[in-house]
């Protein structure tokens, strides 16, 4: 076995320890390390999304960053959205309302894309929406009721 | 998959010195949009993972008398959100935004997607349509190469060992200049180019098109430089008959393989279409500036 690496990371804002192997990607790294389930992994090529996490802002594909890279950076992941069972985040509240999802394993992903969208642009068009979230493959819902929580969570956002 | 070891060396000599050392076991680690997927399919196995990103000036952008320089490394999200080097470059960043999705963009570099070597790379084109120069550190110290020169067949450069692609130079940009990439794919996005074609144009006072470069992706093993193509437009005014004769060259310069996206037939009947589109598009920007 290769030697393992010692990294130390923030994880919401929690600062964390661990040993990973050279390869190790980050998601993996995330779930079975760190035992950070939320964030899922389906392709693990960067082609479906549902590993998306922040890396000191950027949003990025977590199987395809190694765990190693993570020494001293910040990462967001999905437990960090909402502050408490009570207060979610008006995206999952919209996506609960809307019912924008049905077996639940594209949406962390999608939640962290999602937020990301409208921290960069709080306001954005339906087309917009689905450009900046065609990195995120969803098999059960078609989209449509997707894209219209997002919509709606920008709406609530909006008005503060 | 028994000894990787993972280095994240802080100088150009030190990531030099680590691939030389590895001879053909050393891989360069970047955006890892490509390692990632290489090393989980088992494409690849290193015996030695160099991250460049720690290397100084393999991520900044920087600009001297209206000359760009950018790391090799520099996220495609970082490069768009760049406001001026997005509105010097408008073509590279055609081709840059065209890289997967914004997670993979997030990552993702223009010196990965050179040095991956796709026949099919979107930024490939637009860079080698630029003139941008690869400023290269190698054992035997830097040198520089034009992009068309790195790549030499398909996941092949030429690239020696111990060597890589510390950042690029973009030239000057004259007044009435413009670039575009355009590429052709059978759905709208998250696909990989049928055919792909840059082209950078500069312009006269009088609309008298005094220089252009004309680069196809997708149609033969590496991406290409025509010649051919720019001739047809250079000391014209970019009129029907120069953009005809252009996409002429275009198709006549193509060597392309059939595979599930496109025949060699359509590959090369579209290559002019989209030659010519995208001389259209770096026309427009041109007379803007």
């Amino acid at each position: 076995m290769a030697k393992r690496s010692h990294i130390t990371l923030s994880v919401n804002g929690d600062e964390y320890e661990t040993l990973c192997e050279p390869d190790q990607s980050l998601v993996d790294v995330l779930r079975n390390e760190l035992e950070l389930t939320g964030t899922k992994e389906g392709c693990s090529t960067g082609d479906c999304g549902a590993c998306s996490i922040r890396l000191d802002g950027d949003l990025v594909c977590s199987c395809l960053v190694l765990g190693v890279e993570a020494e001293g950076k910040e990462i967001e992941t999905i437990e960090g959205m909402a502050t408490s069972a009570e207060d979610l985040h008006p995206l999952q509240t919209k996506f609960l309302e809307i019912n924008g999802l049905q077996c639940g394993i594209c949406t962390p992903g999608i939640l962290i894309a999602a937020k990301a969208l409208l921290e960069k642009n709080p306001d954005p068009t339906e087309t917009e929406i689905r450009f900046w979230l065609a990195g995120n493959l969803c098999r059960c819902t078609g989209y449509d009721k997707i894209i219209r929580s997002v919509q709606a969570a920008a709406e609530e956002m909006r008005k503060g | 998959m028994d000894d990787v070891r993972y280095e994240a060396p802080e100088s150009p000599d030190a990531a030099s010195s680590l691939l030389a050392e590895a001879g053909g076991g050393g891989k360069v680690f970047a955006g890892g949009t490509d390692v990632m997927v290489q090393i989980h399919a088992e494409l690849i196995d290193p015996g030695v993972i160099v991250d460049i990103k720690n290397v100084p000036g393999t991520q900044e952008i920087s600009e001297s008398d209206g000359a760009y320089t950018f790391g090799a490394a520099t996220a495609g999200m970082v490069l768009m959100d760049h406001e001026g080097f997005s509105s010097t470059w408008p073509g590279v960043i055609d081709g840059v935004a065209l890289i997967g999705s914004i997670q993979v963009k997030g990552r993702a570099s223009v010196g990965g997607n050179v040095c991956n070597a796709s026949p099919a790379a979107d930024s490939t084109p637009a860079m080698i349509a630029a003139g941008a120069i690869c400023n290269i550190v190698g054992p035997g110290g830097e040198r520089t190469a034009p992009v068309e020169d790195i790549v030499t067949g398909p996941g092949k450069t030429s690239l020696a060992d111990g060597e890589f692609i510390m950042s690029f130079s973009m030239p000057k940009r004259p007044a009435h200049s413009g670039d575009a990439y355009l590429r052709l794919t059978p759905r709208t996005e998250m696909d990989i180019a049928v055919v792909g074609a840059g082209v950078n144009i500069t312009l006269d006072d009088d609309g008298t098109c005094t220089a252009a470069r004309v680069s196809l992706g997708a149609v033969a093993p590496t991406p290409l430089l025509v010649a051919d193509a720019a001739a047809a437009l250079i000391g014209t005014k970019v009129d029907d008959a120069a953009l005809t004769k252009m996409g002429e060259a275009c198709s006549a310069a193509c060597n392309p393989i059939s595979d599930k996206r496109g025949t060699k037939e359509y590959r090369i009947k579209t290559a002019a279409v989209i030659g010519r589109r995208a001389a259209e598009i770096a026309l427009e920007r041109a007379r803007e500036n």
